[in-house]
């Protein structure tokens, strides 16, 4: 059969860096094709360079057994090759028809698109309402319009960059069946992750990055997680300790009915969200994004100090509105999962970050910066937390993502917080970092740090969390320890649906 | 890139001003000469380009403080103004008794005096999220019609013809000069050490480090806990007082009076300082000195070349107007996209489809 994508020899170079290095890759029609490797791998820049947004330096291109040269996406997509990325590029404020409509490379009319889209959800199954405001929509909807509008196109190959990275269980389960037909009439598909559980249910293939060369290409169904996870990193990744149950230590932060009207159009109204926080211990948080996460981790930093002084307890002292530095001097951290732009300023030195947070009387003395005090203590987060950077002059855009989440967590922890607060930590992170910063967050609990941990990846829950609460639109679930919740159950609550507090209750009393 | 951009934009500039001065049939050498050797040519001259160069160094250096922190202070004209009047007012109060120690308070007044208007900016931003561009550009008229209300009314001197100006100041409110026999005086002095001062406000203390990040990145200063309000303020006033200052020394010293003619646009011209300076100080200083030569050569066109004095006015704005496209074309590219016969034919597909 002749192959749909063949790429021989495919290189680029930035600087002194090569990001490909001879690149061989084939595709199949109707073959589900996995690419694995860790951030910085190289994966995206293969991407960008068969959806022509980047140029190869060196090696060839064929589409269905033409050797072509795509010159930009719009060349890309008239061949039959569709996109969709791990960020979105959707208008909040129109309705899904019209986003699509503004996607295509023609304007034609909103009628036609709303047909052929009707078309094409009923064909997949894909659940979507073409009057829908985006803003209304869950991410997974989201992610839905963009598969949508590239299925619009009739794609011969479609890519797909980290697709499940912001999915519940249920939603990816959703979204590899849509795959899975979608591979059964022909069309390619080139998955990108770095999962390695999502892989075996979906591939065949699997091609796996390092450093920019092909290291392998093995059928995922016939390796262990292991033996995946070892092509990809060259190593066996640090196992990780099993879960501890709570140390039930004293109550360091205590939220008491927190209630919050949002604070903009597209918000989250936060009601009635009471929970304690003991030392020792990690509460997990789960959801999917949009459900009020980013509201109470603002009214939790001190970033939003609309709440009432009561309603935020740190260490008995009342903190509803004061300011984040008062609240860092009562020992709270917190790790927000944005790193470029809000847990550092890109554009500003590692050692100017240091100052975001850590700006003590070590550092900063009547108002004048202790320059070398700064830079020490950067050399100390990058060595202590293995952060490859040139030194702690480097700016803080130019580290990868896994490296500048490492600084940003090592500068919190080094601080020694009684609570810190973590939201999506590993949240593009590669499998090594995240491992590294996961023992952190252990060792930080066993010193006996309270921790309460945001996360849409149920996995980094189930591993790290003494307990789990769900939050959905805005209101948080019963709390439960989590060696007695399940998967499905935590899913299930995820889209709001747990049972009422008596309920709760009557259970223990049962168990009891 | 940080210093390519602007010498770039500069030899554009030349090469356009070439283009101009033989497309009005003068000699382009003689014209370059002008602009670009005579404010430079003896020490006269380079005294001289200190003078014009102060207020312009002073200003831009508060407004680089300003614009680092994404506070959009357009209306330094009218801070000068303030602090020219604030100074005058000062100045007309001295008679044969007064001591050298009036000097200190013309600087205070001035300073005062610049920060008081960027205060009310910074009022209208800080209660009613006015927008601070369009409140201190307005300002800056309102300033002008004070100046005018004063000159015409109440300071205006009793012997002086009727001209709206006010007395000639007392030999005692003026500031010493540097070198016997040239104009230089100690506001050279004052903007060096304003320049040592800012450099340190800017890299080596924390407020200084706040006012940056809330520049460069509002959610991490929300995040560290910065006051976006308390930065907005030192903004502000820190470039509202530089602007009265600037106007103050230009009172007391090459005015000496008070006339509707204090505002020679050096506040506008001054943004132009600070940008092409890169918002540092220490660029802020040698562009001081390139815009400050426009002036001279502005000035000297109109004797030796026979042409209007707006030349000035065009070579600032062509050195912004390089400077940006520059700044601009240097970091994007201009890509040709043809209504290729690809896209139409998908096009067409996509139509059959549907």
């Amino acid at each position: 059969m002749r192959a749909r994508l063949q790429l021989s020899g495919i290189s680029k170079r930035y600087g002194s860096l090569w990001a490909n290095a001879g690149i061989d890759l084939t595709v199949s029609p109707g073959e589900i094709h996995a690419l694995l490797g860790e951030n910085g791998a190289g994966k995206s820049t293969l991407m960008k360079i068969i959806y022509g947004m980047v140029k190869p330096d060196a090696g060839q291109i064929s589409f269905e057994g033409k050797l072509v040269d795509i010159q930009n996406p719009r060349h890309a997509r008239s061949l039959g090759i569709a996109m969709v990325f791990q960020h979105f590029s959707l208008f909040e404020n129109l309705t899904v028809a019209e986003n699509i409509c503004l996607g295509l490379d023609k304007s034609f009319s909103l009628k036609q698109v709303r047909h052929r889209m009707d078309e094409i959800t009923e064909q997949y199954g894909l659940e979507l309402q073409a009057q829908a405001y985006v803003h209304s929509l869950s991410v997974g909807e989201r992610q839905r319009v963009e598969i949508v509008r590239a299925l619009l196109m009739n794609p011969k190959l479609l890519i797909l960059d980290e697709p499940t990275s912001v999915l519940t269980p249920q939603a990816v389960q959703k979204l590899f069946v849509t795959l899975r037909q979608l591979a059964s009439q022909g069309c390619s598909i080139l998955y990108i992750s770095h999962k390695l559980d999502e892989i075996p249910q979906l591939c065949q293939h699997c091609t796996i990055l390092r450093a920019g060369k092909v290291i392998a290409e093995v059928n995922p169904q016939q390796e262990s997680r292991a033996s995946l996870s070892r092509l990809m990193m060259g190593e066996e990744p640090s196992q990780c300790a099993a879960v501890h149950s709570p140390g039930g230590g004293f109550t360091r932060l205590v939220v008491n009915s927190l209630t919050l009207p949002k604070a903009h159009q597209f918000g989250v109204d936060l009601q009635n969200i009471c929970f304690e926080l003991r030392s020792g211990e990690i509460l997990g948080v789960a959801g999917v994004s949009g459900n009020g996460q980013s509201e109470l981790l603002s009214a939790l930093s001190g970033e939003d100090r609309r709440a009432t002084p009561e309603s935020i307890v740190l260490n008995s002292k009342p903190i509803g509105g004061t300011w984040p530095k008062e609240r860092r001097a009562l020992g709270l951290g917190f790790v927000p999962e944005e790193r470029l732009g809000r847990s550092a300023v890109p554009t500003l030195s590692l050692a100017d970050n240091v100052l975001l947070t850590d700006n003590t009387s070590e550092r900063v003395v009547y108002g004048w910066i202790k320059r070398k005090a700064v830079a020490a203590q950067a050399r100390a987060i990058i060595n202590q937390y293995h952060v490859k950077a040139a030194n702690e002059y480097a700016a803080a855009a130019s580290l990868s993502g896994g490296n500048l989440q490492k600084f940003v967590v090592g500068r919190e922890v080094m601080q020694l917080p009684q609570v810190l607060i973590v939201s999506q930590p590993t949240w593009g992170v590669d499998v090594n970092s995240a491992a590294i910063i996961h023992q952190e967050l252990r060792l930080l609990r066993d010193k006996g740090c309270a921790i309460l941990l945001v996360s849409e990846e149920l996995e980094e829950l189930f591993q790290l969390c003494d307990r789990l609460v769900v939050i959905a639109k805005g209101r948080f679930s019963p709390i439960i320890k989590s060696s007695d919740a399940t998967v499905e159950q935590i899913g299930q609550w995820m889209s709001g649906l747990w049972p009422q507090p008596q309920a709760i209750l009557k259970e223990e009393h049962a168990t009891a | 890139m940080v210093v390519g951009s602007p010498l770039l934009a500069l030899s554009i500039t030349v090469l356009m001003g070439i283009a101009l001065f033989l497309m009005v049939g003068k000699d382009p050498l003689k014209g370059l000469l002008v602009f670009f050797y005579e404010p430079i040519k003896n020490s006269y001259a380079l005294t001289e380009l200190t003078i014009k160069a102060s207020p312009l160094i002073l200003i831009g250096l508060g407004l680089a403080i300003a614009y680092r922190a994404n506070v959009w202070n357009i209306g330094a004209e009218g801070q000068y103004i303030l602090g020219a009047i604030f100074a005058a007012g000062v100045s007309l109060t001295a008679d044969k008794q007064t001591g050298r120690w009036i000097l200190l308070v013309i600087f205070f007044a001035a300073i005062f005096g610049g920060m008081l208007w960027a205060a009310i900016t910074a009022l209208l931003r800080d209660r009613f999220n006015a927008n601070e561009i369009l409140v201190s550009l307005m300002l800056v008229y309102i300033a002008q019609m004070l100046l005018s209300y004063l000159v015409y009314g109440p300071w205006k001197d009793p012997e002086g013809f009727n001209f709206p100006q006010t007395k000639t100041f007392d030999a005692v409110t003026q500031l010493p000069r540097l070198i016997e026999g040239f104009r230089m005086n100690i506001s050279v002095v004052i903007v060096v050490l304003t320049v040592i001062v800012v450099y340190l406000f800017i890299f080596r203390s924390f407020a200084g480090y706040q006012l940056q990040v809330t520049g460069l990145a509002p959610r991490a200063a929300q995040y560290a806990g910065f006051s976006s309000r308390k930065m907005l303020w030192i903004a502000l006033l820190v470039s509202g007082g530089l602007a009265g200052l600037a106007g103050g020394l230009e009172v007391a010293g090459p005015l000496n009076q008070l006339t509707p003619h204090v505002p020679a646009g050096y506040g506008f011209a001054a943004i132009i300082v600070a940008f092409i300076g890169r918002l540092h100080p220490v660029g802020v200083v040698l562009s001081g000195l390139l815009i400050s030569m426009f002036y001279i050569g502005g000035e000297l066109a109109q004797s030796r070349l026979v042409m209007p004095r707006a030349l000035t006015g065009v070579f600032q704005g062509l050195m912004l107007f390089n400077l940006l496209a520059c700044d601009t074309l240097i970091h994007y590219r201009l890509k040709k996209i043809k209504g290729s016969k690809q896209s139409r034919d998908s096009l067409k597909k996509i139509q059959v489809q549907a």
